[in-house]
C-alpha cells in the first residue's frame, strides 16, 4: 500500500471547499443510508443475522489456519493452484509470474481492494502489461489516474459531467458529436469500450468476498456482471484475496452475503453472486484453463490474537464509511489510504504502521454510528481509542495536545486546585461574554472560535453555589 | 437495568454527578436536575470533590489519567443508591467505559462494574428507574430535539426525554431530518479538526433551521454548546437549551450562548 496519510488535514480542508465533491458526497448519504435502512426494516431477522455473521467470523478467525489449509486442499483437488504471499511484493511477483507463464499481454480486472492494497496495476504496467479495470467505477478511476474513494463505490466522488468529459478525452476514436449526457449513454459507451478488452484479455484478475473452505470456491458479488466476464473469458483466472476472507461453509457464505448486500447498498442480494471453483472441467461450456488463488497476508496473521483481531472480521461492506460524519464531509481521498473511513482508520495503522498513520484514528468524533451499523458489530470506536492510546504513550511529553491534556487531568485529580483555577477562568470568560453571553474570538481557543462562538459561562460554578447554600 | 425501583417509604439517595461542563458553564442545568430528581422523590447529594469523569483523557488516549480520574469518581460515588448525570456522554463514560478501562485493576474492576450498573443519564433515570411518565408544564413553542450520540447509542436514550416532554402543554416537538447524526463536537475533535467539525455542525444547524422551530433541546451540554455556537455564528435566532431546564420550568435563564 502506498498511501500518503500524512496530509489528511490539508486534504480534508481542500475537500471541504470542493463544491463538486461536496455535491457528489451528498449522494452517499441520500443513496446508501436510506437504502440500507429500508433493507434492514424489511428483514425482521436482520439483527439476528448480524449476530450470526459476527459469530461465523469469530469462529473462523480462531481456526484460520485450519480453514485456509482446507480451502487450499479443495482448490487443488479442483485443479486450481494456491500461492501464499506474505508481503505485498510477494503477491505482486506471484501475479506477474503467472502472467508471464501465460505469455500475457493484456489483463482485465474485476473490482478488488486487495489489488489496490498491493499496488498491482502500476506494478504490472511497469512490467509491460496492459491492465484494464472492468468495473465501471474502477475504470473511471483508472482513466483519471486516481485511486478509489470508497471501498464499494470507487468513483462515488465523481459526477456525470466529469465522467462525460473524461470519456470524450479518452475515447477519441468515437464520434465527437455523440450524445453522452445521460448516464445510460455513459454506461453503454463503457460497455462498448470494455467489450474489446474482455475479448482480447489473456488473464483475468478478480478479488474475492469469500473463500469457502468446505468447497474450495471463491465468491464475488458485483452489480455489473463485469466480474463474470473477467473470470470466464481469458484463459487464466487469478483470484487475489487476503487470508481473512476464509469462511467454513457454503451456508456461512450465504449468511454473510445476506448481511453484506443489505449493509452495503441496501440490496437483498447483489445482481451477480458468482462462485468459482477451479478451471474449466471437461464438458463445461466456458471457464478459464488455469485457476490461481493468491492468498495475501500482508501483516494480517500478526493481528491475530492481538487487540485488533476483531478488525479482521470486516467484510468490506462500506456501511461504516457511509454513516461516518467525517467521511461524509471529506470523502475517501482525503484519508490518503486505500481504506478510508472508520474501518480504514483502524486498518491503515495495522497495515502501514502506526507512525505512518497515527493521526487517522483522531479523524473521528467517536459518535459510534459506524459500530451501530457494522454488520460484523466491530467495535470501531473502541479500536480507534486504542490506537490513540498507543500514539499517546509513544509521543514525547511536550508533543501536540499532550501537555494540555496532562495539565487538565492533573488539575481534575486535585479538586481544590481545580476549583480555584477553573473558577477564575469561568469568571474571566463570563466577563468576556458580556451581555451577549458568547465569545466570538478567543486567544488560545482559535480552533473553537474559527467556526463557532463560544457560549460564555454563567459566572460561578455550580459546586461553589451549592456550597454557598444555593439550591435553585 | 440492575436497579431496584425505589422501595416505598424510603427515598433513594442520589449522588449527582454534575459534569464539568454543567458545573463550569451552565449551573442552571444542575439546579434543574436537582429539582427534577427531588420532585421524583429522591434525596440529592452533591459530593464536593467531584471534577471530571475523565472522558477527555480517555478519548485522547491518555488512559493513565483516565484511570486516575475514574478511580476518584468511584471513591466519591459508590456509596449512593444511584448516580445521575445530566449528560449522556458522562453517564456513558461511567456506565459503559469505566468497566473496560478498569477491567485489569484488581482493586477497582468490581467496583467499576457496580458503579456502572447504578449510574444513569438524567432523563432515562427519571423514566426507567423512577417511573416518571410525563412532566407537567406549559410552553407554547415548537422545539427540535437533538439526540446526542453517546446517550443515543451507548445508553439507548431516545424515547425518554420525549416522553417526559410529552407533559409540557403547548410544546410541539419536531424531529430533525437526520436524528441519528452527530453534531460534529466529538470533544477534542472539535479543536483538533475545527474545519471538519465546523462543517458537520453547520449541517446540523441547517437541519435545525429547516424544522422551523425557534428552540432546540438536547441532553448533553457539549453538543449543545457546539450547536449553539454554530447557530449563533450563522446569525440564527434559534434558542438552545438543555432539556432539564425546560422540564424543570426554568425559562428565565438565558438560552445557551445568549445574554440577558
Ligand atoms: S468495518 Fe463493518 S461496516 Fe465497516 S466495512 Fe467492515 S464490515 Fe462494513
Amino acid at each position: 500500500m502506498h498511501a500518503d496519510t500524512r496530509h489528511f488535514r490539508q486534504a480534508a480542508g481542500k475537500a471541504l471547499i470542493d463544491g463538486q465533491l461536496q455535491k457528489a458526497l451528498g449522494n452517499v448519504k441520500r443513496g446508501f443510508i436510506a437504502k440500507r435502512a429500508k433493507a434492514r426494516d424489511a428483514l425482521p431477522e436482520f439483527d439476528r443475522l448480524r449476530d450470526e455473521a459476527r459469530d461465523i467470523k469469530i469462529h473462523t478467525l480462531a481456526h484460520l489456519d485450519l480453514y485456509l489449509s482446507r480451502f487450499e486442499d479443495k482448490v487443488k483437488a479442483a485443479g486450481g493452484q494456491v500461492h501464499w504471499a506474505e508481503t505485498e511484493a510477494e503477491a505482486r511477483e506471484a501475479v506477474l509470474e503467472i502472467c508471464r507463464a501465460a505469455g500475457a499481454k493484456t489483463v482485465t480486472k474485476g473490482k478488488s481492494m486487495i489489488t489496490e492494497e498491493i499496488g498491482l496495476n502500476a506494478f504490472l504496467e511497469q512490467s509491460e502489461l496492459k491492465v484494464v479495470e472492468t468495473d465501471l467505477g474502477e475504470y473511471l478511476v483508472q482513466i483519471r489516474g486516481e485511486t478509489p474513494s470508497h471501498i464499494i463505490a470507487p468513483a462515488v466522488h465523481l459526477n456525470k459531467e466529469q465522467i462525460e468529459h473524461d470519456f470524450r478525452e479518452r475515447h477519441k476514436d468515437l464520434p465527437p458529436e455523440r450524445q453522452l449526457s445521460d448516464p445510460v449513454q455513459l454506461v453503454a459507451e463503457a460497455r462498448q469500450v470494455l467489450r474489446q478488452a474482455f475479448i482480447s484479455a489473456d488473464v483475468g484478475i478478480t478479488g474475492a468476498n469469500f473463500l469457502i473452505a468446505e468447497t474450495g470456491q471463491t465468491v464475488i458479488v458485483t452489480n455489473e456482471g463485469n466480474g463474470d466476464l473477467t473470470q470466464t473469458l481469458p484463459k487464466v483466472h487469478i483470484v487475489m484475496a487476503s487470508i481473512e476472507k476464509a469462511v467454513p461453509t457454503l451456508e456461512d457464505a450465504s449468511t454473510l452475503i445476506r448481511v453484506l448486500a443489505r449493509s452495503a447498498t441496501g440490496q437483498e442480494i447483489s445482481t451477480y453472486t458468482t462462485f468459482s471453483a477451479g478451471p474449466r472441467r471437461e464438458g463445461d461450456p466456458d471457464g478459464p484453463q488455469e485457476f490461481h488463488v493468491v492468498l495475501l497476508d500482508n501483516g494480517r496473521s500478526s493481528v491475530l490474537g492481538g487487540p485488533f483481531q476483531d478488525m479482521l472480521r470486516c467484510i468490506r461492506c462500506g456501511a461504516c464509511l457511509n454513516h461516518c460524519p467525517i467521511y461524509q464531509h471529506v470523502g475517501g481521498h482525503a484519508y490518503g489510504s486505500v481504506y478510508p473511513g472508520p474501518m480504514g482508520s483502524v486498518l491503515t495503522p495495522l497495515l502501514q504502521g502506526v507512525q505512518e498513520a497515527a493521526h487517522l484514528p483522531y479523524a473521528c468524533t467517536l459518535c459510534g454510528r459506524c459500530e451501530a451499523v457494522c454488520p460484523e458489530r466491530i467495535a470501531l470506536p473502541d479500536m480507534l481509542r486504542r490506537w490513540r492510546a498507543r500514539d499517546f504513550a509513544a509521543k514525547p511529553p511536550l508533543a501536540g495536545a499532550k501537555p494540555a491534556l496532562k495539565l487538565w487531568a492533573a488539575l481534575a485529580a486535585c479538586p481544590r486546585a481545580y476549583q480555584l483555577v477553573t473558577g477564575a477562568a469561568i469568571r474571566l470568560l463570563a466577563l468576556l461574554g458580556g451581555r451577549k453571553g458568547r465569545i466570538g474570538r478567543l486567544p488560545l481557543m482559535g480552533a473553537w472560535t474559527k467556526h463557532r462562538d463560544l457560549p460564555a459561562p454563567q459566572g460561578q460554578s455550580f459546586l461553589a453555589q451549592w456550597k454557598a447554600g444555593r439550591r435553585k | 437495568m440492575t436497579d431496584q425501583p425505589a422501595t416505598s417509604g424510603s427515598r433513594p439517595r442520589i449522588g449527582l454527578f454534575v459534569t464539568c461542563l454543567a458545573d463550569l458553564f451552565r449551573p442552571s442545568v444542575a439546579f434543574a436536575a436537582v429539582k427534577l430528581l427531588e420532585d421524583a422523590g429522591c434525596d440529592i447529594e452533591v459530593p464536593p470533590g467531584q471534577t471530571c469523569c475523565g472522558q477527555p483523557a480517555y478519548n485522547s488516549g491518555d488512559d493513565a489519567s483516565a484511570k486516575r480520574l475514574a478511580r476518584a469518581v468511584i471513591d466519591a460515588f459508590e456509596g449512593f443508591d444511584h448516580v445521575v448525570a445530566p449528560s449522556g456522554s458522562c453517564a456513558g463514560m461511567i456506565r459503559v467505559h469505566y468497566p473496560k478501562l478498569l477491567g485489569g485493576d484488581a482493586a477497582y474492576a468490581r467496583r467499576a462494574e457496580q458503579l456502572a450498573a447504578k449510574t444513569h443519564e438524567l432523563t432515562s433515570f427519571l423514566t426507567d428507574v423512577m417511573g416518571v411518565g410525563a412532566i407537567a408544564g406549559r410552553l407554547e413553542r415548537a422545539a427540535a430535539y437533538h439526540d446526542s450520540c453517546a446517550g443515543l447509542r451507548e445508553l439507548g436514550v431516545r424515547a425518554q426525554p420525549r416522553q417526559l416532554l410529552g407533559g409540557i402543554e403547548g410544546l410541539e416537538l419536531r424531529e430533525l431530518a437526520e436524528p441519528d447524526a452527530c453534531c460534529g463536537f466529538g470533544g477534542t475533535f472539535s479543536v483538533k479538526y475545527p474545519d471538519i467539525s465546523g462543517a458537520i455542525a453547520d449541517e446540523k444547524a441547517e437541519q435545525i433551521t429547516q424544522t422551523g422551530a425557534p428552540l432546540v433541546l438536547g441532553g448533553d451540554l457539549g453538543c449543545l454548546m457546539n450547536i449553539a455556537g454554530r447557530l449563533k455564528r450563522r446569525g440564527s435566532r434559534v434558542e438552545v437549551r438543555h432539556v432539564a431546564e425546560v422540564l424543570a420550568g426554568d425559562l428565565d435563564t438565558p438560552p445557551i450562548g445568549e445574554g440577558d
